[in-house]
């Protein structure tokens, strides 16, 4: 216990004083600076209030950026050039090329079926009472981090022996429809597409949320005059209201899309990336962190950002300009 | 045609609410069902596990509070040797520092762009909102190759090695920085949205921008900065690529988080161990959301660019 105590105890003392400098650093700061008058008073400021911003991000941003893309065309301990071989090498390695293949499979499955089951959500949750209960429900995965969603679902992808007690649920409904359960995580290509329910369960409450939103600010008046026009059911939807929250339901894909590609916790816990489930951002890991080579990690990240970065500039620029509306 | 219309106003739905009921209902049971699972598994023992289906034990219950105890306080197994608790220590100790450092920096920066115009300031703040595209995956080894060797050109030092690898700052620095292009744009648009006069009648009282920042910026930015903080707050706790990056897995720096990550990976560590673990670590995150969940809302649906 006193051994327990002796280790923890500084820690606490550590995140406290930590803030309190932070605070009494920035207190010393600003009572200095406002002393400053005159021309200077407005330059001094500015540095003051813009300067730690911008050298965190010059330093953990912009610079290590560029040092990856630099690393990219290096060897494994960054310290000698070899030109394009890190990428040749993501060409015709017969690996990485499942890890693309897999890639594309979560890059085309996940952000839809998110996007889509979240939208029929969003549609059905307009028309009951009590809305906020299953809303909440729902919404809950959101906050549960992949490695916690990873080992619930480890749970109900659980496999035994037959002969023994199926304690996994997807293994006891299967075996209660007549077929015969398989070691889930072993069986290709299925184990991809279990891998994306995982992550289809926690995020698709937020593609279910903003469409809500966006679906109750569908103007009532549009909807009725249609409806007066003798629009309803399914053409309503799909004339009125679809229309209307395609570009909620487009940065929703898009949210997906970069979320499958970047898709890291959920295949290194389940899996490790083995059994073909591997994809792009766990291989980036393991090249720099397991394999210690800096170059094909760096490389493979590289293709993370050039993958990445056209959708998060779309997804950036329909958000403010949903703003300025 | 006024029959329809009597049954079906405002007439915006494509189902009847009956199916629909069915349907969201169905649906938010079987989405609810696995975290139950985990939640009634953590509470049986081993033996229990393997004998019972979760399903059936809650029709025979058989529960204990044996594996909370076994693992935040340690039950001698090798995985597991001192338990969890260090590592809640430590995520908390990770999280709070991680979540006001940027919050502050940011609310800063984000006034500096708003309010102190400047040459280059619209140029400067789109440079800072693009940034956001860069993953982080891109920063990753060389700030860690800053943090312990320092920068260099040639052979002359630009930058001193801080040598707070796997320590507490070195893992507060990265998410401070990652954190930064997000928080200033959503900061910035909040912040930029106050009331000009506001301001000016402070400037013409003979205030300085320090302490128009200190008392009406700051108090009037509290709800923007309440949902940003609650989504950083999340993001951090239930981050796994930065602890893994930043802190060795030891108990001394590594969340809780990124230990129950290394739990699946050993053999030796069982269900019972594993469910608890993993409800433990949940569990902050739920209350968080359970509570604020209006605030979580609003940070998500702002940060969904993240």
């Amino acid at each position: 216990m006193s051994e327990f105590l002796s280790a923890n105890l500084p820690k606490f003392g550590s995140v406290f004083s930590a803030i309190a400098i932070f605070f009494l650093v920035l207190g010393a700061v600003f009572l200095i600076a406002g002393r400053a008058s005159g021309k200077k008073a407005r330059p001094i400021a500015l540095l003051i209030f813009l300067g730690p911003a911008l050298l965190l991000l010059l330093a953990g941003l912009v610079i290590p950026g560029v040092r990856t893309v630099l690393f990219s065309f290096m060897n494994p301990d960054s310290n000698g050039w070899v030109g394009l071989a890190n990428y040749r090498w993501m060409i015709q390695d017969p690996n990485v090329k499942i890890i693309m293949i897999n890639t594309i499979l979560w890059v085309m499955v996940v952000p839809l079926f998110t996007a889509a089951l979240g939208l029929l959500l969003a549609v059905m949750l307009d028309r009951i009472k009590h809305e906020s209960i299953p809303k909440s429900l729902l919404f809950m995965p959101m906050a549960i981090s992949f490695v916690g969603a990873s080992i619930i679902f480890k749970f109900v992808y659980q496999y035994r022996e037959p002969g023994e007690v199926q304690i996994g649920l997807l293994s006891a409904v299967v075996k209660f429809l007549g077929f015969t359960p398989s070691d889930w995580m072993l069986s290709k290509p299925l184990n991809t597409f279990l891998l994306m329910i995982i992550y289809v369960w926690t995020q698709m409450g937020f593609g279910m949320v903003i469409l809500s939103a966006a679906i109750k600010a569908v103007p009532s008046e549009i909807v009725e005059a249609s409806a007066l026009d003798g629009a309803h059911g399914w053409r309503l939807f799909r004339n009125i209201t679809f229309p209307m929250v395609k570009g909620t339901f487009i940065v929703v894909l898009a949210t997906g899309v970069v979320g499958a590609l970047k898709v890291f916790d959920i295949v290194r816990t389940m899996t490790g990336g083995n059994f073909s489930t591997n994809v792009l951002a766990n291989e980036m890991y393991s090249q720099t962190f397991v394999q210690f080579d800096q170059g094909k990690g760096s490389a493979l990240s590289v293709i993370l950002f050039l993958l990445v970065a056209p959708i998060l500039a779309y997804n950036i620029r329909s958000l403010k300009k949903e703003r300025a509306h | 045609m006024a029959k329809t219309l009597a049954t079906h106003t405002p007439g915006r739905k494509i189902f009847s609410s009956k199916i629909a009921t069915t349907v969201v209902w169905f649906i938010t049971v079987i989405w609810t069902i696995p975290t139950v699972g985990l939640l009634v598994t953590s509470f049986k023992t081993t033996k229990n596990i393997l004998g019972v289906a979760w399903w059936n034990s809650l029709l025979h219950p058989d529960f204990t509070l044996e594996n909370y105890k076994n693992v935040f306080f340690g039950d001698g197994t090798e995985s597991l040797s001192t338990g969890v608790l260090p590592y809640f220590i430590n995520s908390i100790v990770i999280t709070l520092p991680a979540t006001i450092f940027p919050i502050v920096i940011a609310t800063m920066a984000a006034y500096a762009l708003a309010w102190i115009r400047f040459r280059g300031s619209d140029f400067l703040f789109f440079s800072i909102f693009a940034l956001q595209i860069v993953p982080l995956q891109m920063a990753l080894v060389p700030l860690l190759l800053l943090f312990t060797g320092g920068a260099h050109i040639g052979s002359i030092p630009i930058f001193p090695a801080l040598g707070i690898a796997g320590s507490f700052a070195g893992i507060w620095l990265p998410h401070t920085m990652f954190a930064l292009p997000l928080a200033i744009y959503l900061l910035h648009n909040f912040i930029a949205s106050l009331p000009r006069e506001l301001m000016e009648a402070a400037f013409v009282d003979g205030a300085n921008h320090f302490m128009v920042f200190r008392r009406i910026i700051l108090p009037l930015s509290i709800p923007g900065i309440a949902s940003i903080a609650i989504f950083q707050f999340l993001w951090v706790w239930n981050d796994l690529l930065v602890a893994l990056t930043f802190a060795s897995g030891t108990e001394e720096v590594a969340p809780l988080n990124s230990k129950l990550a290394s739990l699946v990976g050993q053999y030796g560590s069982g269900y019972t161990q594993l469910s608890s673990g993993a409800f433990i670590t949940i569990a902050i995150p739920l209350i968080v959301f359970f509570s604020l969940q209006r605030y979580f809302v609003r940070g998500l649906l702002a940060g969904s660019v993240k």
